[in-house]
């Protein structure tokens, strides 16, 4: 059931409609029945994810905030997958290809940027061997 | 092949808090980062494997586009840039979700029967909206960040009467569409998009400029999480739109999210400021500025060769860096000069604030690139005590964070922000370019005490000096 209701995003053939109306009549009965509801699946992954990050982060020395930061803003890159999922797109949504086109760049950007800065931050650590 | 792909992005998240948590000690740093970015390319290729993306030659166009920017701005910038482009690269992300949102918010114009709009009722367009918000605030908020550290714009504060009620303002009126949509009474159009956008934008800027320099770090710190909060929201319109992918994004954000709200949380107590505060924007400095002038304050110039006789006889030498270090890249010569010292028998260590510098941990960086040994720096509630048995201080471009008003005077901007308790020490010698002021704009009592000497000079200049004089001894 899960499986259906979550599927990778494929392109808008007219039997995508079919999905679209069985998830209709799923989500209204979602109240109800045991099935998961996305946004109550989001939040769970919202609160352990953030509880995942206090812990990961509360041991973390002074000494090694730069290089935390800068890598963790690389791993902000993920909206790259995002960008990508996006563009599959309805026919005729020109502006929402761009858009999505864009946001692939700037986050590659930010992904491939912020990991070499972060090792070029580390590399300074390294070389006293200590 | 679904049930692949969704256990893929599982290991890619395996991958990033793995590698977040070697990046926790510095032996393991950096294959934590290594780890992470195989983390990143896995669901890249997981998401482009399952896809059939009509215009695949833009898509990989725009991903070297964006590589290749990447890669050259990485290895370009100097190491006192780094501050600077990590807000840069931050912005880009948090403008790279928002568009994701505004990508969706067409998509589902042109295509109203898509499950975006429909599915669980009215909550998702909201979902979108936030998102823009989010991705918004980082976007300006970031551009902001940026522009001050890289000198582009003035480090003070820009403070002006009634701003708080005009942030209040604008932050009710975004909060107001926002509810309006959800409640599915208000047409959505571009046209409101676009005002939403507009004050989304506005709103970054508006928090924002009323930070000073001194509180950059904080700022840095908070923007990261947000921009973690800006993918976790995207992630939230992927997942709601029938997208596996959106469970990565949402774990992901919600670890670098959490990750930044602790870093700022760090910084906070460190400046004795309120988290609060902080996201609203501004300190509560109106009329902040400390009493300017008022006496004059008398100093003790020194010059190097005496400095060095006075190190000499130290056994005990504590160094306090500052952002001026940076900007004189003096920390090389520093280490020259430590082991110089040491090998006089001096024991020296390195004091560090948590907000020297311009970015949390940029001391640490510096010092790092200079060869300094991590086990010398001592961060500032474990030195202070040892203040007193210390023989010598050297302050090289650090001011406020060694400032006695924080202490003293409960009108200046820096008022209970803890500091490096210097002045307890025997001798102080501060080295300055000049006898201007700090980066929040005050005068430092510090420099008038009894037992501070100031070492006047361009930072490098002077400690080059220094180390000279001490060889020759």
């Amino acid at each position: 059931m899960i499986n259906l209701f979550l599927h990778p995003r494929t392109p808008y053939p007219d039997e995508v409609s079919e999905v679209t109306s069985h998830v209709h009549e799923v989500a209204s009965n979602a109240g109800e029945s045991m099935l998961l509801d996305p946004m109550m699946l989001g939040f769970y992954l919202l609160v352990l994810g953030s509880f995942i990050g206090f812990e990961l982060i509360t041991k973390v020395p002074p000494t090694l905030h730069t290089p935390l930061m800068s890598g963790s803003n690389a791993i902000s890159g993920i909206s790259i997958v995002g960008a990508l999922l996006a563009m599959v797109l309805p026919p005729g949504s020109d502006i929402a290809k761009w858009l999505a086109l864009s946001a692939v760049l700037l986050a590659t950007i930010n992904v491939v940027g912020g990991f070499m800065v972060t090792d070029r931050m580390l590399q300074m650590f390294n070389r006293k061997g200590k | 092949m679904d049930n692949i792909i969704n256990f893929g992005y599982l290991v890619a998240i395996t991958f990033f808090v793995m590698g977040i948590k070697k990046l926790g000690r510095v032996k393991t740093a950096k294959q934590g980062n290594t780890l992470a970015a195989w983390g990143m390319f896995f669901a890249i290729v997981l998401t482009v494997v399952n896809m059939s993306i009509v215009t695949w030659d833009q898509v990989i166009g725009f991903v070297f586009a964006g590589a290749a920017i990447g890669v050259y701005a990485s290895r370009t910038v100097a190491m006192t840039g780094m501050p600077q482009l990590v807000a840069l690269f931050n912005g880009f992300g948090g403008l790279a979700s928002a568009l994701v949102a505004v990508s969706y918010f067409f998509q589902n114009f042109s295509n109203p029967t898509s499950a975006v709009v429909d599915l669980g009722g009215s909550g998702s367009m909201v979902v979108v909206f936030i998102t823009i918000l989010i991705g918004a605030v980082t976007l300006t908020g970031s551009y902001i960040a940026f522009a001050k550290l890289d000198g582009r714009m003035n480090g003070s504060p820009i403070v002006f009467k009634g701003q708080h009620f005009l942030n209040a303002v604008i932050f009710i009126a975004i909060l107001g569409f926002i509810v309006m949509t959800s409640s599915g009474s208000y047409p959505i159009d571009p046209s409101n998009l676009y005002i939403f956008i507009g004050l989304t934008l506005i709103l970054g800027v508006a928090i924002t400029i009323p930070i000073g320099g001194a509180d950059m770090p904080v700022v840095i710190a908070l923007l990261n999480s947000y921009s973690g909060m800006a993918a976790s929201a995207a992630g939230f319109i992927l997942l709601m739109d029938g997208n596996i992918g959106g469970t990565i994004l949402i774990v992901s954000g919600a670890l670098v999210g959490a990750s930044g709200l602790i870093l700022t949380n760090i910084m906070c107590v460190a400046m004795n400021r309120s988290l609060f505060s902080v996201m609203l924007g501004g300190f509560g400095q109106e009329g902040g500025t400390a009493a300017e002038g008022g006496e004059q304050i008398q100093y003790k110039p020194v010059g190097s060769e005496e400095s060095a006789m006075i190190f000499e006889a130290a056994e005990k030498v504590v160094i306090v860096p500052g952002y001026g270090m940076a900007v004189a890249q003096a920390q090389h010569n520093v280490r020259e000069l430590t082991e110089e010292l040491e090998k006089k028998g001096v024991n020296v260590q390195f004091a560090i604030h948590p907000v020297a510098g311009r970015m949390p941990g940029h001391m640490n960086v510096l010092l790092a690139e200079a060869n300094v040994p991590y086990e010398k720096l001592i961060e500032m509630d474990d030195i202070n005590p040892q203040f007193p048995e210390t023989d010598v201080v050297l302050v090289i471009g650090a001011n406020d964070v060694v400032n006695p008003g924080a202490q003293t005077d409960p009108n200046s901007p820096i008022a209970g922000m803890p500091v490096l308790e210097v002045w307890k020490s025997k001798t102080v010698i501060v080295n300055k370019r000049g006898r201007g002021v700090g980066y929040a704009g005050i005068e430092n009592e510090l420099f008038g005490k009894d037992n501070t000497l100031m070492l006047f000079g361009d930072g490098k200049k002077m400690i080059i000096e220094l180390t000279n004089e001490l060889k020759e001894l």
